[in-house]
């Protein structure tokens, strides 16, 4: 087996696993309980609070959620609708994940107007005009640190500064990059940022939304008034204290492990676009994470890429339509100026720890053979290659 | 996602390929929306003697193409004609919700196919007693695309 499909599901780390099993048979305390066993809960994870702020360097707020979605519907909705009254103007960019998007449309429905700024054709968010337009009433800037389909990492300091200067909340997604580039609230002027455990080796459903000094989000989960009234339920002891395991082993091994996987991706990419015609880099060829290959193959479709490689036992994804309910491709692809029928074409593979040299090998043992199959399958392929 | 059939389909497509002076071709779909198929037949006393398909698309689009040619092959026009969306998604064991329409296009090809070869061989009337007028009218007008409302190109 060959799992090129990280960026869609992490393996949970075995020291993440162990530390967490305590948590779920004995030390059960509820952490808003007042005996010594629900203290013993709050404190394991205020710990992990702490293990957050030190990672990414902020002083703020650890809010805990159910995952980067919640945490990023939060910092969008939660933050809107708790500051509508210093203005409704809202900048993000058109690539970003959807659960950014999506909550910049139920806020647009609520009053809000967003502005969706385009990016190059590598993904790069166009700085000047995130600049250009910014109004009086913006009141909250939402970019990326990186994309979790290209891999494009954004001057995410730049717009930092910017925003900083002008007195507008910045919220950074760093739900793809935290765990494989240097995530620091500091050096991007972040006042808010989302990660998830996931994506460092640790559990699903489990992510936190830090929250700035002075900023202030409106919960969109109430109840019992849990993680200071931000986010109301019992929280997730478990997969929390997992969390701080991950973030405890990744914090010591991610810039070797980000070397090695750099590597396999540049030569993932190099054999790829060297031995199969008419492939073709998405994403940026140097500002890019060092797990992401991005490729679209002419004459050919996303899915049937993804089943056939299946079938010889090799992981990956496509963010094509065909994925999804409606018939668009990826969003991000057509933001990067793609046609339709080349975002269709277009293959996903995200490498971790597991990956090796042989990973790579084997992919280039079958994939020109799966493209070719695909090809002479397909009507444009004869088309073009009978002229 | 999908039934070991449809899988099986994928895997191994029956009549791949392109019959070389067909006496009908029939295109469907469009690749802005991720499908295009094109379908080309033999037909001997009505009867469809051969038949291939190319197919750019995902794995529902191939397995249908695939099943439609099975289902197509030895078949009176006249029958030929009754396979539907519906016949080629139950022939496959069902397809999940969102490839019903979209990537289930391979019997609009077919029928397609068949006007072309009517129309070749100057039989209107044939095509009106199958009813097969917006069919021919559509690839007159050079109409690819029937994805509907699901693909807003």
């Amino acid at each position: 087996m060959v799992y090129f499909d990280y960026a869609n599901g992490y393996p949970v780390d075995r020291r993440v696993i162990d530390s967490m099993i305590p948590y779920m048979e004995k030390e059960i305390g509820n952490p808003s309980s007042v005996h010594s066993m629900g203290l013993k809960a709050r404190k394991a994870i205020d710990s992990v609070r702490d293990k957050i702020r030190e990672f990414i360097n902020g002083d703020g707020d650890i809010i805990f959620t159910s995952g980067a979605t919640e945490s990023n519907n939060l910092a969008i909705i939660g933050f809107g609708m708790r500051n509508k009254g210093k203005g409704k103007h809202i900048i993000t960019s058109s690539i970003e994940h959807m659960s950014i998007i999506n909550s910049c449309k139920v806020l647009q429905k609520n009053g809000f107007e967003v502005t969706y700024i385009p990016v190059d054709k590598n993904g790069v968010v166009k700085v000047d005009e995130l600049e250009r337009s910014i109004r009086d009433d913006t009141i909250l800037i939402s970019i990326q640190h990186a994309n979790n389909e290209i891999g494009t990492i954004q001057e995410i300091e730049e717009i930092g500064r910017i925003a900083s200067e002008r007195g507008i909340t910045f919220h950074v997604d760093a739900t793809a990059s935290a765990g494989k580039i240097e995530v620091d609230v500091e050096k991007m002027s972040a006042d808010m940022l989302t990660i998830s455990s996931n994506d460092l080796y640790g559990p699903r459903g489990v992510s936190a939304l830090y929250v700035g000094k002075g900023v202030r989000v409106q919960p969109i989960i109430v109840g019992g008034g849990q993680e200071k009234g931000y986010r109301s339920g019992t929280e997730n002891v478990a997969g929390i204290v997992g969390f701080g395991t991950a973030v405890d082993i990744i914090r010591d091994e991610y810039k070797e492990e980000a070397k090695r996987e750099k590597k396999l991706r540049d030569k993932m990419i190099k054999r790829i676009l060297s031995e199969i015609d008419e492939s073709y880099l998405n994403g940026h060829p140097e500002l890019r994470l060092p797990n992401n290959v991005n490729i679209r193959f002419s004459y050919i479709e996303g899915e049937s890429l993804v089943l056939s490689l299946d079938m010889e036992g090799i992981y990956a994804s496509t963010a094509s339509a065909c994925t999804s309910k409606t018939l668009q491709p990826s969003h991000v692809l057509m933001a990067c100026g793609l046609k339709h029928e080349e975002a269709h074409g277009s293959l996903l593979f995200t490498l971790g720890k597991g990956n090796t040299e042989e990973d790579v090998e084997r992919l280039m043992d079958v994939l020109p053979n799966v493209v070719e199959r695909l090809r002479m399958m397909s009507p444009l392929y004869r088309k073009k290659k009978g002229g | 996602m999908y039934t070991e059939k449809v899988m099986e389909h994928f895997r191994n497509p029956r009549n791949v390929g392109e019959i070389e002076n067909p006496d009908g071709v029939g295109v469907v779909g469009n690749p802005v929306c991720g499908d295009l198929m094109k379908i080309t037949i033999k037909v001997d006393d009505d009867t469809i003697s051969d038949i291939k398909f190319q197919t750019f698309g995902c794995g529902a689009a191939i397995a249908t193409s695939s099943m439609v040619t099975e289902l197509a092959k030895g078949k009176k026009i006249e029958d030929a004609i009754k396979i539907s969306k519906q016949t080629v998604a139950d022939a496959l064991g069902g397809l999940p919700p969102q490839k019903m329409h979209c990537s289930n296009l391979a019997s609009d090809g077919l029928r397609r196919a068949i006007a072309d070869y009517l129309k070749k061989n100057g039989r209107l009337d044939k095509i009106r007693e199958l009813g097969l007028e917006k069919e021919l009218e559509k690839m007159e007008k050079g109409e690819m695309d029937d994805h509907g409302e699901l693909c807003e190109v």
